[in-house]
């Protein structure tokens, strides 16, 4: 472990520690553009100069790494002449246009240009200016601002593995760009508007609506997906203006996917914001009064048995026990929450979750990924097995449809049947797992959810068994791509026959009411005959064959728990209030069963969850990863032969908030080389 | 002045055949593997104590850079890379030797080659030099024919190969690192160091990367013993050195002198002296486009070395001589210098890719003079935070041509801006 002196202080390092991140430590402030901890280094920008003891010129410190005996100075006059010295060459040709840049407030050259730099300018010339790139509905693009740090470059080649972006010509005429000017084809885009030191890419949708300071940072978590994104919402009045990522090294590290960090302006379109009643067919406007009245009226006769309950994609724990409770007050006992159809065994709570841990992929040396698609499933996930292949030696072996994961995958089929000969040691993925130290299987729902899933779910689950559960490791994974599933889970709303029996049995008119949380990936036109309350967000599928609606609240505007895919408990926070008449969704179903059954015995958010921590234990520690007891679930039986189809076929649409949202929209079709914006140098 | 006995490049002017037969006749691949049978360390060894100093411009000794290559492999290969991207204003060394005597380079690439345990040397030849490339691949041809590379090369039980790259003609490809990277297929852009090359160089193997002359030298100093370089020239800048004589004389040529032979006699007696008469000359850039421009009395005296160069405050660089009379206006010549490197920035670090563009800008007021005299201390003050501020060498050769002008000639510059301001009263 290397000792050096920084500014007389003495500091011992990790060997492989650089002299910036050294200086860091012990709190000496060294400013830097293109330095950035989860990229490689590029010592381009020469901001982070400083001075060594024994070297003729001042060093890059974000390149250098830490030595024994090494004596650094960093407030020394020449090492304010070299800052100030770069600081005047970025500024040379750096517009002077902060009051109508959107990086103004947050921007790294505004903040350093006031702190190291030498205050004015000498530079008398004409400034060079650079064409505008079109880089997708995304990121916006006020290249002459730029200054040519490559984070973007970095980040696009790096984390989100396409070699879209890059520099072209030289000197001072560098310029950023995507080439051919084209949507950047990843999930993760959006992160290099973070990663901009300064306004040169900034979010195409938050242009020029509000201010930095203006907003009110909320911290919470994503719903998009399964893995529960650490997330900041920031709200103006009544309205979420952006989301930004929030530092988690064992989730998300700080990066969101372009569904997580978008998906806002589907907050405002298409909400139902007050209850709805069918008469005549047609739906009709009605107070909650009214709406409650009708359910009561529908419900009269009808035994409980002859209910049954969906929980969607995006219902937080809270509500989905007020609806278990409310069924129960009812007599039925059919709550499904697996709206997609997997065949999940809720019997043990190491089979339905990722039990090696998000983190745990850069443990693993071997990945076998089952019918999953972690790049349009979970891209944040994706980007950290890019990661771990790039860095840690990671090699990815795949039984399902091919897709280009931007990393090397070993394809063995998209066959099911193949999975019949891991457990036994015969196929080359058996081999594979079995030499590995740490084997990962990751288990995607678009393998469960076949009509065999069950025994997928089996398979798996004994090939985990034999090669991947030992001391300290547990190497068997489901990846959800639902934020409330394993809620659902823990709180065993599981049914027999799941969510197509239930369906069925509506259609054949066995089932007489249907209550819908939130339940939009279904088939409505089977809920034709029966009586169908649908309690959600927005006007999507769920509400087309929906006699009432209950207006509800989306996930930034209540404070609902999920447990992501790894079993880790996480709380959204109310960023703003939901809109209308719309009210959470436990208050509803709280407010519901005064009138149509027994009162829920919770009046207060605190009281429900304590009920919650008796349900589902888990829920009373947050944010830790549990570690579950090992056993056996899944059915056997015979897996068909049969192709594992992709479960997501469009990244961009696959919850109704996303439905809602015209960026969405404009992504899916901007991916797909429909629309194309032309700029400048499009000849 | 440089006896012929001693010279080492004996068909510089092609007066002869550049094949292999008439290279063989002049003693290439004379013993070479009587030479590789006296193993590593006793080549390193001759090559310290030849003294010889890299001929690329930086001057690093050669045998010290070998011996940084790892003795004993770690599973990856060695490779040695051949600087062939002769691209320094004023100098044409590399480009002669390359069309008349490609075998010492060959040869040289195998010695050296062999002593820093490499499998293969790959040249990076610059891309406009078409017919040298051609030179190059028939000669390797030959040299492969012969027996004298590849396989068991020369008989010793050596492989060795030799490959020839093209560049696409980008000045700063001839900075080592950025030539790496180009020979990897990317973008020409110096890269950080540490690590060097002899650690993480071609596709992450250990490189060295060496000049085309100071590989060329490297089987003579071997035939002929370390001791006999290290007594030509001067101590710390021993051996011969081919000089690259351009500008304002009335021969120009290319010449292999002693190091530490005077300037005046250089130009006088192989030059045929300065257009005009020696009282004509104004001044001499001694060293390639960067390095800083010496006055006649400077010029009177100073010897042609590394050191002697370097008390003048200027360089021996690649040794081209750029010699200007009287006719020369100095300013604009500077400028222009200053406008080739705005040209040739990589722009990958701030410094150079801002400040070239800066210098070049306010050196083209100073031409016409229209410019305060407050500016040229500004002028040289941005020099100076360019210089010893980036991550290759380019931003102090850009930097070095200005401060030499303005140590020299500041008084030209000053009548300039005052004759301007006195025309502009009028």
């Amino acid at each position: 472990m290397p000792t050096l002196t920084i500014d007389g202080k003495e500091v011992t390092v990790e060997p492989g520690t650089t002299v910036l991140q050294a200086c860091e430590e012990i709190g000496v402030e060294v400013p830097r553009f293109c330095y950035h901890e989860r990229l490689s280094i590029a010592g381009n920008c020469r901001m982070c100069l400083v001075d060594m003891e024994k070297a003729p010129k001042p060093i890059a410190s974000c390149a250098m790494p830490a030595g024994d005996g090494m004596v650094i100075h960093t407030n020394t006059e020449r090492v304010k002449k070299a800052r100030e010295g770069v600081m005047e060459f970025l500024l040379i040709n750096h517009p002077l246009d902060c009051p109508i840049c959107d990086q103004g407030g947050e921007c790294d050259l505004q903040d350093q240009a006031v702190a190291f730099g030498g205050g004015k300018s000498r530079y008398d010339e004409n400034k060079r200016a650079v064409e505008d790139k079109y880089m997708g509905p995304l990121i916006s693009t006020t290249m002459t601002r730029c200054i040519h740090c490559m984070r973007c470059v970095r980040f696009s080649s790096e984390v989100a593995g396409v070699e879209d972006m890059g520099a072209l010509w030289r000197g001072e005429h560098t310029e950023i760009t995507t080439y051919l000017e084209k949507t950047l084809d990843s999930e993760m885009s959006g992160n290099v508007i973070d990663l901009c030191p300064v306004g040169a890419l900034t979010s195409k949708p938050y242009a020029f609506t509000a201010r930095s300071w203006e907003l009110k940072h909320t911290e919470s978590i994503d719903v998009m997906d399964a893995l529960g994104s650490n997330i900041n919402v920031d709200t103006r009045g009544s309205a979420v203006m952006r989301i930004l990522p929030r530092l988690n090294e064992d989730v998300n590290e700080e990066w969101i996917s372009d569904k997580t960090r978008f998906v806002y302006d589907g907050l405002k379109k298409r909400r139902l914001d007050r209850p709805y009643v069918r008469k005549n067919k047609k739906l009709e406007e009605a107070t909650w009064g009214e709406a409650f009245e009708a359910i009561k009226k529908k419900l009269k006769g009808v035994k409980g048995d002859q209910i049954g309950a969906i929980a969607g994609d995006l219902a937080d724990m809270e509500a989905m026990l007020a609806l278990k409770d409310l069924m129960g007050t009812l007599g039925s006992s059919r709550v499904e929450g697996r709206q997609d159809g997997a065949a999940l065994d809720a019997s043990v709570r190491a089979g339905y979750l990722m039990n090696s841990g998000i983190a745990g992929v850069e443990e693993a040396d071997y990945l076998l990924l089952v019918g999953c698609d972690p790049r349009a499933e979970a891209p944040v996930l994706n980007s950290r097995i890019r990661k771990a292949v790039r860095h840690m030696g990671l090699k990815v072996g795949r039984i399902g449809a091919e897709a280009d994961l931007t990393y090397k995958v070993e394809d063995f089929g998209d066959d099911a049947k193949l999975l019949k000969s891991v457990p036994t040691g015969r196929h080359a993925a058996a081999k594979a797992l079995k030499a590995a130290e740490k084997p990962m299987i990751i288990v995607g729902q678009a393998a469960l959810a076949r009509e065999d899933g069950a025994a997928i779910l089996k398979a798996a689950r004994d090939a985990a068994d034999k090669y991947c559960v030992k001391d300290g490791w547990n190497g068997f994974n489901v990846l959800h791509t639902a934020a409330s599933r394993v809620g659902a889970m823990d709180l065993g709303l599981t049914t027999e026959g799941g969510v197509n029996a239930i369906l069925d049995d509506a259609a054949a008119g066995d089932l007489k009411a249907v209550f819908l949380l939130g339940a939009d990936e279904i088939d409505t036109s089977k809920l034709k005959k029966a009586f169908t309350v649908y309690i959600g967000t927005h006007g999507d599928e769920g509400v087309k064959n929906a006699d009432v609606i209950l207006p509800a609240a989306a996930y930034t505007e209540k404070s609902g728990t999920y447990i992501n895919t790894e079993g880790r408990v996480q709380r959204t926070e109310k960023a703003v209030f939901a809109p209308g008449d719309a009210r959470e969704d436990w208050t509803i179903l709280r407010a519901l069963s005064d009138v149509v059954g027994e009162t829920l015995p919770y009046n207060t958010l605190a009281a429900l969850r304590t009920r919650l921590a008796e349900v589902a234990p888990a829920t009373a520690t947050l944010d830790e990863v549990p570690t579950e007891a090992w056993g056996d679930f899944g059915t056997k039986g015979d897996i068909a032969e049969g192709a594992i189809k992709p479960i997501i076929d469009n990244f961009y649409m696959t919850n109704p908030i996303a439905r809602a949202s015209q960026i969405m929209a404009d992504c899916a079709q901007a991916r797909e080389g429909v629309a194309e914006e032309a700029t400048g140098t499009h000849g | 002045m440089l006896a012929d006995k001693d010279r080492i490049f004996t068909n510089l002017y092609g007066f002869e055949s550049p094949g292999i037969d008439a290279a063989m006749k002049r003693g290439d691949w004379d013993g070479t593997k009587d030479i590789i049978a006296k193993g590593k360390d006793w080549i390193i060894g001759e090559m310290k104590e030849s003294g010889l100093r890299g001929r690329g411009g930086a001057g690093f000794p050669t045998g010290l850079k070998w011996s940084f290559m790892p003795k004993e492999t770690d599973g990856r290969p060695s490779y040695l890379v051949i600087n062939a991207d002769e691209g320094e204003p004023g100098t044409c060394k590399d480009r002669d030797l390359m069309r008349h005597d490609p075998h010492k380079l060959i040869e040289g690439c195998l010695i050296a080659g062999f002593a820093m345990n490499a499998v293969a040397a790959y040249i990076y030849i610059r891309g406009e030099f078409f017919r040298e490339a051609e030179a190059l691949e028939r000669a390797i041809k030959e040299a492969y024919d012969k027996g004298f590379i590849g396989k068991n090369a020369c008989g010793s039980g050596y492989d060795f190969d030799v490959y020839v790259h093209r560049g696409a003609g980008a000045y700063i490809c001839g900075e080592e690192t950025a030539l790496i990277e180009s020979l990897e297929g990317k973008k020409g852009q110096p890269r950080l160091k540490p690590p060097f090359p002899a650690n993480v160089g071609v596709w992450g193997c250990p490189t060295t990367v060496n000049n085309v002359e100071s590989i060329a030298v490297a089987p003579t100093i071997l035939r002929r013993g370390g001791a006999w370089f290290a007594g030509l020239g001067r101590p710390n800048n021993t051996g011969t050195k081919v000089f690259s004589i351009s500008g304002h004389v009335n021969n120009p040529c290319n010449v292999e002198e002693e190091m530490g032979i005077p300037l005046k006699e250089l130009i006088e007696k192989h030059a045929g002296g300065v257009r005009g008469g020696w009282d004509n000359l104004l001044a001499v850039i001694p060293g390639g486009s960067s390095v800083p421009v010496l006055p006649k009395e400077i010029c009177d005296t100073v010897l042609m070395d590394f050191d002697s160069l370097r008390e003048v405050q200027s360089g021996l660089g690649t040794a081209a001589v750029i010699v200007m009379d009287k006719s020369t206006d100095i300013v604009k010549a500077i400028a222009r210098l200053s406008e080739f490197y705005k040209h040739e920035s990589c722009g990958q670090c701030t410094p150079c890719r801002e400040g070239t563009g800066w210098m070049w800008r306010v050196m083209e007021r100073l031409v016409e003079g229209k410019a305060d005299k407050s500016e040229i201390d500004t002028l040289l003050d941005v020099t100076k935070q360019i210089e010893g501020h980036t991550i290759c060498a380019l931003g102090d050769a850009a930097a070095w041509p200005i401060q030499g002008l303005m140590r020299h000639f500041r008084h030209e510059v000053e009548a300039r801006i005052d004759a301007y301001h006195a025309k502009a009263a009028e």
